[in-house]
């Protein structure tokens, strides 16, 4: 039978697999984290997983996000992830949410599930994780990467600490696996893990990284662990005012500049000085008129791309003459 | 009296290194230590830098002979 290799294990076994069957996780952010993740849960009979995605697959998600493939390329990740789980385990429930996590709704999805795990990429929702498991009662499972660093933890598990506890602070800036590089392994890895913390939650089994943070570099092997205590200040604080929503916020350097952001809303960090205007790129056409034709206008978006195209298309489509591309992206522009 | 101090993500960047002992003044607290490197190396955002002092993620202590400091950046990446 399929679960035999696990439930010859001591810490399966039957009454194991049964907990496993009525356990529910919600993965929040199927990329480089969530899609091992998910793919070893799945694997492993957890009875519900929600898949929470508001992203589509892209071509450099390939190396890292190895549930996805070539055909699936601009599909969305959640509907993408289901297919393919529901056909590795057809005996479990999966549940696609084409959404972006957000203060109005993350309670209202967390209440479904036992267990949350991150696979996000940005100190935003990780906050917002963080808040919202509180409120609702639920552990979760954090890790994120920097490079061939990873930091892996779980919070809000048995009056262990929250998030909040170990960084109290958010940084002003962060900084993506797009915009570092990484290699496919290192999320990998971590993703990995956190679908072990989950078993081991789910099966009460070994020693969760509740107050421990767990460091690992890829390329030295070292791992340590620090130990993380509680502080009540910081947990009370949410419990009293409900999430308290976190922004990154960055300013360009050159106020006197006029900039154009052609990023979508949701990308990081957000730019808030008073001399950029922001237009997604998909929505320029409709918006012509909210451009500066005059004045340099100085174009950008997360990397140079999807602005050299903004630049390209004002030009020959509507005689735009005092645009220019930000050749190196938003970090070359925004103060560190 | 000599500190080991272990640097993690884009701090080590920033250091050029993951890993240094210094010798430093008795009586030195782990903030003042932090404040010290951060002006040294110039580390980016040092409010979100947390200390961790032979793997307790403390700040607030006195510094003893062949303690272990890391600096932990946060970061966000997935």
């Amino acid at each position: 039978m399929r679960y035999d290799r696990q439930i010859k294990l001591d810490v399966v076994g039957i009454s194991g697999q049964e907990k496993l069957r009525n356990s529910s996780v919600l993965i929040v952010g199927v990329g480089g984290l969530g899609c091992p993740a998910a793919q070893y849960l799945a694997g492993s009979g957890i009875g519900k997983i929600g898949l929470m995605d508001h992203d589509k697959v892209s071509i450099t998600n390939l190396h890292r996000q190895v549930l996805y493939d070539e055909f699936n390329i601009g599909k969305p990740k959640a509907l993408v992830a289901k297919e393919k789980l529901q056909r590795l385990n057809s005996e479990i429930e999966l549940v696609a949410i084409e959404e972006a996590l957000t203060i109005e709704n993350a309670e209202m999805f967390f209440d479904q599930y036992d267990l949350i795990l991150d696979g996000t990429d940005n100190f935003e929702t990780k906050f917002l994780i963080n808040d919202a498991c509180i409120l609702t009662g639920k552990p979760w499972i954090y890790a994120s990467v920097y490079k061939n660093e990873g930091q892996i933890s779980v919070f809000n598990y048995q009056d262990g600490p929250s998030y909040r506890c170990l960084f109290p602070k958010t940084a002003r800036q962060e900084v993506s696996c797009e915009a570092t590089g990484v290699l496919g392994v290192t999320p990998g890895i971590l993703g990995m893990l956190q679908a072990a913390e989950v078993l081991k939650i789910i099966l009460g089994a070994g020693n969760v990284l509740s107050g421990k943070l767990k460091l690992i570099n890829i390329l030295t092997g070292i791992e340590q662990i620090m130990n993380i205590q509680p502080r009540q200040e910081e947990i009370e604080k949410i419990k009293k005012q409900g999430i308290i929503p976190v922004r990154i916020d960055c300013e360009v350097r050159d106020t006197h500049k006029i900039y154009l952001d052609v990023r979508e809303a949701f990308e990081q960090p957000k730019v808030n000085s008073e001399n950029v205007i922001h237009i997604p790129l998909g929505s320029l056409q409709q918006r012509l008129r909210e451009i500066p034709n005059r004045e340099e206008v100085l174009v950008f978006c997360q990397s140079g791309k999807r602005s050299r195209i903004a630049v390209e298309m004002l030009q020959k489509d509507f005689g735009f003459q005092n645009l220019k591309n930000v050749e190196g992206g938003i970090e070359t522009i925004i103060d560190g | 009296m000599k500190v080991t101090i272990k640097y993690f993500g884009m701090i080590a960047e920033t250091a050029n290194k993951t890993e240094e002992v210094l010798d430093v003044a008795q009586g030195l607290w782990a903030m003042e230590l932090k404040d010290m490197q951060i002006k040294k190396y110039g580390i980016p955002d040092p409010e979100a830098v947390q200390l961790a002092i032979n793997r307790d993620l403390i700040s607030e202590v006195e510094l003893k002979e062949g303690d272990e400091v890391a600096f932990l950046p946060p970061f966000a990446g997935g």
